[in-house]
């Protein structure tokens, strides 16, 4: 039975939608692997089996008499648990938010229902999406599938676990620094941060709101592209999104490389360990024989990414925790007055890492301080986006690592903020700059672990990522057949 | 290199001089956080180095450039001032702490403090 079900959502949409296996028989299918390994993985705050078996079986009926289930039908996905789901814990990962069900659904989560997917699990994340390892929960750690000792990065290494060991064909999360591409990187998934604006944030829980995007975790590029026409478009209901329609992307993947211009970063900030490197050339290799011109680029202001992140985030996060103080969402500590009860609720309720940001945000917003630290990260941001919009004038996208290394172990980087932020230099400028970036698997590193080379391209340029990456992807794959003849 | 983001990451074991046990006991109490004295040590000294490491933008000559609030420069996005549909009020209160008469309940917000 289980050889019957395909691993890849575009496959298991058309499989569903045939009627040559059913939504039910694919979700029993990927709770049975939940069944098996998510003792060890933790790759879920909350499974929703019961829900889903629901879902999956309203899905069979609308195939039964003939309608259309949608574009994802019975396709099972899982969501970061800082996305809302009305009447269904959403966490955080963090206490703060006690047992609080949210009154609505995000409109991501409505959009893959439209689309005919089924929920299986809300998914672990460093608390309130800040971290790159997953370590932070309030509920534990989450594991790499492919090796149990390591970290699956993070925030959303709940989301990119559940891909890799196979819970859901797909899953979404949340980047604001490099939080979907890097721990895809870390658990050989792709992983898709997309143009900032172009996929609706309404019920996805702020923590940087001019950083923040939504985007996939896949199997494959045309999954992440399938995943992605689902979920993007305008909602007016979120006010910074694009007034465009959803991206259409799938149409582009088989344009192949040639002619494309593929910018290397000749100026890009030191850090990648040797492995990453090496896989990083090969890619260039890959598009280069597959007919792209390959064109240095200088993006100066690349390595002050780090710096000016760490102050915006951190203050715009000062700003968006301010709403948790036990008045309306979920867990309260009891005090005497109502400034205690905040006090006591937010020390009690936060662990530390989202203090630490807090209260840098908070310092860099503070008078006297808030020209010097938030005010000149601001200019910076400004640097970095002109540096890349004038690499983009000669180039149509730039390859970089996703990650500097593979998956470290649990516990690693833990004590040292510093090394841990370090983890995102490669992602976060995508970020400030609004462009969307992602990570495609491109084979292994050091001790056998999955290695992400990154794409970037120019906002609104979605589609011509997709078009080198879906090369990229046709690359990895024709090796494997190489080494299996 | 430009701003050696990689390299160079400062040692976590020496107290930096931009800010003090003072300021960030500030701190916390504006971001209403309560800190040990323990966690007050270590958290002046993380936020120290995290500020020297910072520091590298500090010689970046900065005059004339625009600040970068968000990517699509938008400003402010108003709709028709229609009703709509709104959440449902018994849901919201229902995950709320406490709720009394259709309304959040907090303790007493004056007269204890003083």
């Amino acid at each position: 039975m289980s050889n019957e079900i395909p691993e890849q959502a575009t496959m298991i949409a058309e499989a569903v939608r045939f009627g040559t296996v059913s939504a039910s028989q694919v979700l029993e299918e990927h709770l049975a692997r939940i069944d098996t390994r998510e003792a060890e993985i933790h790759a879920f705050n909350l499974v929703l089996a019961d829900e889903a078996r629901e879902r999956a079986a309203e899905i069979d009926s609308i195939v039964a008499e003939g309608r259309d289930p949608g574009p994802l039908a019975g396709v099972p996905v899982a969501l970061k648990d800082n996305l809302c789901t009305r009447g269904i814990p959403t966490t955080c990962s963090s206490k703060i938010l006690g047992d609080w069900k949210p009154p609505y659904d995000a409109t991501v989560v409505k959009r893959l229902s439209e689309a005919g997917a089924v929920a299986v699990g809300k998914t672990n994340l460093d608390e309130f999406a800040m971290g790159s390892s997953t370590e932070n929960s309030a509920f534990g750690p989450t594991r790499n599938p492919h090796d149990t000792t390591r970290v699956p990065g993070g925030s959303s290494g709940g989301s990119a676990a559940a891909v890799a060991a196979g819970f859901a064909a797909i899953s979404l999360g949340s980047d604001t620094g490099g939080s979907i591409r890097q721990p895809a990187a870390l658990c050989g998934t792709v992983g898709v941060k997309p143009t900032y604006g172009a996929v609706s944030r309404l019920g996805l829980i702020a923590f940087g709101s001019s950083l923040d995007q939504i985007g996939p975790f896949t199997h494959t590029v045309d999954d992440a592209a399938l995943t992605l026409e689902a979920i993007s478009g305008h909602d007016p209901a979120d006010s910074t999104s694009i007034e465009r329609p959803p991206l259409d992307l799938r149409s582009k993947l088989m344009m192949g490389a040639a002619g494309l211009r593929v910018g290397r970063v000749t100026d890009l900030p030191a850090g990648a360990s040797p492995d990453v490197q090496q896989r990083l050339d090969e890619a260039f290799d890959a598009l280069a024989a597959a007919g792209a011109e390959i064109v240095d680029v200088e993006v100066p202001a690349f390595g002050y990414g780090l710096t000016a992140y760490y102050l915006i985030a951190p203050a715009e996060a000062s700003s968006n925790l301010a709403r948790f103080d036990g008045v309306r969402f979920g867990a309260r500590t009891s005090a005497p007055d109502t400034n205690q009860m905040y006090m006591a609720t937010r020390t009690d309720g936060f662990g530390a890492e989202v203090k630490r940001r807090i209260m840098l945000g908070t310092y860099a917003l503070s008078a006297g301080y808030q020209e010097a630290y938030y005010g000149r990260a601001q200019k910076v941001r400004r640097l970095i986006a002109n540096d890349f919009a004038a690499a983009y004038a000669n180039v149509d996208v730039i390859l970089t690592p996703a990650s500097p290394t593979v998956a470290f172990e649990v516990g690693d980087k833990a004590s040292d903020p510093l090394a841990m932020y370090l983890c995102d230099t490669y992602t976060i400028p995508s970020n400030l700059s609004g462009d969307p970036g992602m990570s495609v698997p491109f084979g292994t590193g050091d001790h056998g672990l999955p290695v992400g080379v990154q794409v970037l391209a120019p906002a609104l340029q979605d589609h011509t990522m997709f078009r080198a990456a879906a090369e990229l992807e046709r690359y990895v794959q024709s090796q494997q057949e190489g080494a299996l003849a | 290199m430009a701003g050696g983001a990689v390299e160079g990451v400062d040692s976590l074991d020496r107290v930096s001089d931009r800010i003090s046990t003072a300021d960030v006991s500030k701190v916390a109490t504006l971001a209403r956080l309560t800190l040990t004295d323990d966690e007050l040590a270590t958290a002046t000294t993380e936020l120290g180095a995290m500020l020297d490491h910072f520091a590298e933008i500090d010689a970046l000559d900065l005059d004339g450039v625009e600040p970068m609030n968000n990517p699509t420069n938008l400003v402010n996005v108003m709709r028709d001032d229609v009703v709509g549909e709104t959440l449902d009020r018994d849901e919201v209160l229902a995950a709320a702490p406490m709720a009394e008469d259709d309304r959040f309940r907090v303790p007493p917000i004056i007269g204890l403090d003083d």
